[in-house]
């Protein structure tokens, strides 16, 4: 994952960008795990599939006018009946499995970035806002987050999904629901980053950096976003990466209980609940394929997250 | 031991066993794929509401398993000699409603007057009806605005509610369901029916006991259902699953897909036939303008020629091999072949020819196409989203972007219902209990007022041609009648104002040791169940 990758050091200390990250210790304990090396592997194919998905995939399973019925069902390419370019067999709209995956998974990436970022930029400025002013501020907001910790993240995000679908009634497309689909997960993720970024700020607002910067008149948001929330960012980008496999599997999770994409317009999670249907009828190949892909990819992305954890944590050193 | 003994003793074993097996409790766990909308019986006029209601409720007339007409809660029913404008309804005697109450004429008048309430969804079936009167107390009589041969056809799902229940209990009006507003009778019930409502949770379980005071219990209605429970299971999957584990019994939304595996499973049984219903879609052809479509100032759907494009667009044949695994016959009518009105050349669907469609639509001015919303039902029809994504994939062919948005047929269905209705491009399915036309066309084509056109979301309003339609009720002469029926499905198929896909065919699914035969109707009329063997 380029996330993954890139250099962003838990010291406030400068690394000079290329030479540097060659030599630091996060590179160095990266080339000695092979899980992660084949798991940052594993993340890349993924995301070059979706993003490059237009010239990878033989069909796009979105327009509906390049599906063909009569296309429909047919099993994986080494099956008896399978047949080219359909190399995963098809479903029974006759939508190429393969395409399917990799427009799927543009959807569900898109979904899970986004999702992260919403819940990431919420949940560092609420826990900066609590962690340096104190106070009441502190406590209404963590009192908030600790109500919302009681429930888990896929309740709030079915009941967020179910209002906003009620509020803009039954007239939405496709990109509306993906809006909301985001917006739902974001919300429903903001409390970890909140609880993290305050600890983090607690910690790093009596130093003397801090107080410098305070001394010579800078206004809090300046204070607060120049010179505390570099030094916080250590322990958000682990949150962040095994958040993002949290949150793939959300929006599969969602689509998969009706209620986030559209069959029209499917993400791996849609992908598995119209196979779903056949499972009983031999055709395993609809529900197997983006089952194992979901599996796979959130997989790598949690052994990357795990690594990163304890790359980044100085006590493990 | 001796011989005598044990002689003794196996039959006495063999005498408990056998009083064992008449007193033991029988329960049929019974799911679908969706849940009835309502116990209020004259609320909705949908078909899983009626199949239920009808376990609970009974209508004065009613079909049996072939569908022909039997007594319910009336015994005989005659057009008076010297007044052919008036039913006479003799009315069945020694009958008590589930909570004791026994039934008469008052409770006849009362729930026909009822089925006529202005938030009745039955009262498209009682047009013609001028008033209901007593004559005594197990007499009836129906007035019509003119002579009805065909009433008491209209009459197998008017259910007979009890009068005092329904007073004590403030449920004299129907409930407004478009309007989601509840009353007592939706979760509560008190009919005649072989079952008595034991709980009611809407879309998760509903419990019933067998009514052991039925009226009707005969050699060919054993009744030996002593429990019967209905779960709704929406997922295809999950209610397959759950026949093959012995979670439920009986289900009677079984996905094509799967009736190949359950055939040839050992201890189930499959049934399938044909249902008296039809598939199709329609469009507002009414507004000025659309909201959902990409077309300013102008309906696109209110050029027949756009319709016309549509209709060649869709490949029936695919969409039956494919969709429907054969399990459908492909049609150009909105009307089953059970259906007086129905002929063979009507019934024909035009062929599949995406040029000829795309030269319709550049003619009417839409070379480039247009985009709509397409609202679908996703657990009401056998593979009703499946059937809107392939019509999404054809008319995409030809330029048309259909945006799909499927959803419960809780949800769906009062964007139908409305008024002014919230969808402007939808699928529904029709059926026929009175097997005739004009069923049909005073809810499917006449302009949608007090009484008529409450399915009527097309927005069509063709005066002349509701005046045909009302014009059938009170006609007498079949010939003339016939003709004016030919008449007005030559004018709406000459409009193209659905777009028909096909018949419905059914499959139940079952332990071996019940036959359910399916039910034209879909209503599976579980009275009649006789377990076999052990």
């Amino acid at each position: 994952m380029d996330e993954a990758l890139s250099p962003v050091p838990a010291s406030p200390k400068p690394v000079s960008w290329a030479g540097g990250f060659f030599d630091s210790d996060l590179w160095i304990s990266f080339k000695r795990s092979k899980v992660t090396v084949i798991a940052a592997i594993i993340t890349l194919l993924f995301f070059l599939l979706a993003i490059f998905a237009g010239l990878v995939a033989p069909q796009d399973p979105f327009d509906p006018a390049q599906l063909d019925l009569l296309n429909s069902r047919l099993p994986p390419i080494w099956q008896e009946g399978g047949q080219a370019p359909f190399v995963l067999g098809t479903d029974d709209q006759g939508r190429d499995i393969f395409s399917a995956i990799a427009y799927g998974l543009r959807i569900s990436l898109i979904v899970g970035f986004l999702g992260v970022l919403f819940s990431a930029v919420l949940g560092i400025g609420l826990g900066l806002i609590a962690g340096y002013f104190g106070g009441v501020t502190d406590a209404v907001i963590m009192r908030i987050a600790d109500v919302q910790l009681t429930f888990p993240a896929i309740l709030i995000a079915l009941l967020i999904d179910g209002v906003v679908k009620s509020v803009l009634g039954n007239q939405i497309d496709a990109w509306t629901i993906l809006g909301v689909l985001v917006f739902s997960i974001g919300l429903s993720f903001w409390v970890q980053y909140a609880r993290t970024v305050r600890g983090s700020v607690l910690v790093e607002k009596n130093k003397d950096y801090v107080a410098a910067a305070r001394l010579i008149g800078l206004p809090a948001p300046v204070v607060m976003l120049r010179h505390v929330l570099p030094n916080v960012l250590g322990p958000v980008l682990v949150i962040a990466t095994i958040n993002l496999a949290l949150a793939i599997i959300t929006e599969a999770t969602l689509s998969f209980l009706g209620s986030g994409m559209p069959p029209t317009m499917p993400s791996l999670g849609t992908l598995i609940r119209i196979g779903n249907d056949f499972l009983f009828s031999g055709e395993w190949w609809i529900v197997a394929f983006p089952g194992l892909a979901l599996a796979t990819l959130v997989l790598a992305i949690n052994l990357l997250g795990d690594w990163l954890r304890d790359a980044l944590n100085p006590r493990l050193r | 031991m001796s011989a005598r003994k044990l002689a003794l003793a196996v039959a006495l074993s063999a005498a408990t066993m056998l009083t064992a097996i008449s007193a033991e409790a029988r329960t049929l766990r019974w799911a679908r794929s969706g849940d009835a909308l309502t116990l209020d019986p004259h609320a909705q006029n949908e078909g899983p509401t009626h199949a239920l209601n009808h376990h609970i409720y009974e209508p004065l007339v009613m079909r049996d398993r072939a569908g022909k007409l039997v007594p319910g809660l009336a015994t005989s029913w005659k057009i008076l000699e010297s007044d052919k404008n008036v039913w006479e309804f003799k009315l069945r005697q020694d009958v008590k409603f589930h909570n004791g109450n026994p039934f008469n004429a008052d409770d006849v008048v009362f729930s026909l007057q009822r089925a006529m309430a202005p938030t009745s969804d039955m009262k498209g079936l009682l047009t013609s009806v001028e008033s209901v009167s007593k004559v005594d107390d197990y007499t009836v009589h129906v007035k019509t605005k003119g002579p009805n041969p065909l009433l008491v056809n209209n009459l197998t799902n008017t259910f007979i509610m009890d009068k005092e229940w329904s007073e004590s209990n403030n449920v004299q009006k129907p409930q407004d369901f478009k309007n989601k507003e509840e009353n007592f009778a939706v979760r509560n019930a008190n009919g005649t029916g072989p079952f008595i409502l034991v709980s009611r949770e809407p879309d998760v379980k509903t419990v019933m006991k067998r009514n052991d005071n039925y009226w009707g219990k005969s050699a060919e209605v054993p009744l030996e259902i002593s429990e019967l429970i209905y779960t709704p299971i929406k997922s295809d999957a999950t209610r397959v699953a759950a026949l093959l584990s012995g979670e439920v019994d009986f289900v009677q939304d079984v996905p094509v897909q799967d009736i190949e595996r359950l055939k040839s499973t050992q201890n189930l049984r499959v049934t399938t036939g044909p249902e008296n219903r039809t598939i199709f879609f329609g469009m507002d052809v009414g507004s000025k303008d659309l909201k959902t479509d990409n077309v300013e100032g102008k309906n696109p759907f209110a050029d027949k020629k756009v319709r016309q494009a549509m209709n060649m667009a869709i490949n029936r044949a695919a969409i039956q091999r494919v969709v429907m695994r054969g399990q459908s016959v492909p049609t150009g009518v909105i009307m089953p072949p059970f259906v007086n009105g129905w002929t063979p050349e009507l019934d024909k669907a035009p062929a599949p020819d995406v040029n000829k469609a795309k030269a319709l639509l550049a003619e009417a001015g839409y070379p480039n196409g247009f985009q709509v919303t397409l609202h679908c039902p996703n657990d009401r029809y056998v593979n009703d989203e499946g059937i809107c994504q392939a019509v999404v994939g054809m008319l995409g062919q030809i330029g048309i972007k259909a945006n799909l948005v499927s959803q419960s047929k809780t949800l769906h269905f009062p964007l139908v219902q409305k008024n002014p209705p919230e969808t402007e491009f939808f699928l529904i399915g029709w059926g026929v209990p009175t097997f005739d036309s004009e069923y049909i066309f005073s809810f499917l084509y006449h302009t949608r007022d007090a009484k008529y056109g409450s399915w009527n979301a097309l927005r069509l309003s063709d005066p002349e041609l509701d005046k045909k339609i009302e014009s059938l009720s009170s006609e007498t002469d079949t010939a003339k009648r016939n003709a004016t029926i030919a008449e007005i499905w030559k004018k709406v198929q000459d409009e193209t104002y659905y777009l028909p896909i096909h018949h419905q065919m059914l499959a139940y699914a079952m332990k071996a040791n019940v036959d359910i035969p399916v039910d034209p109707e879909n209503q599976p009329k579980l009275k009649y169940v006789s377990f076999k063997g052990m």
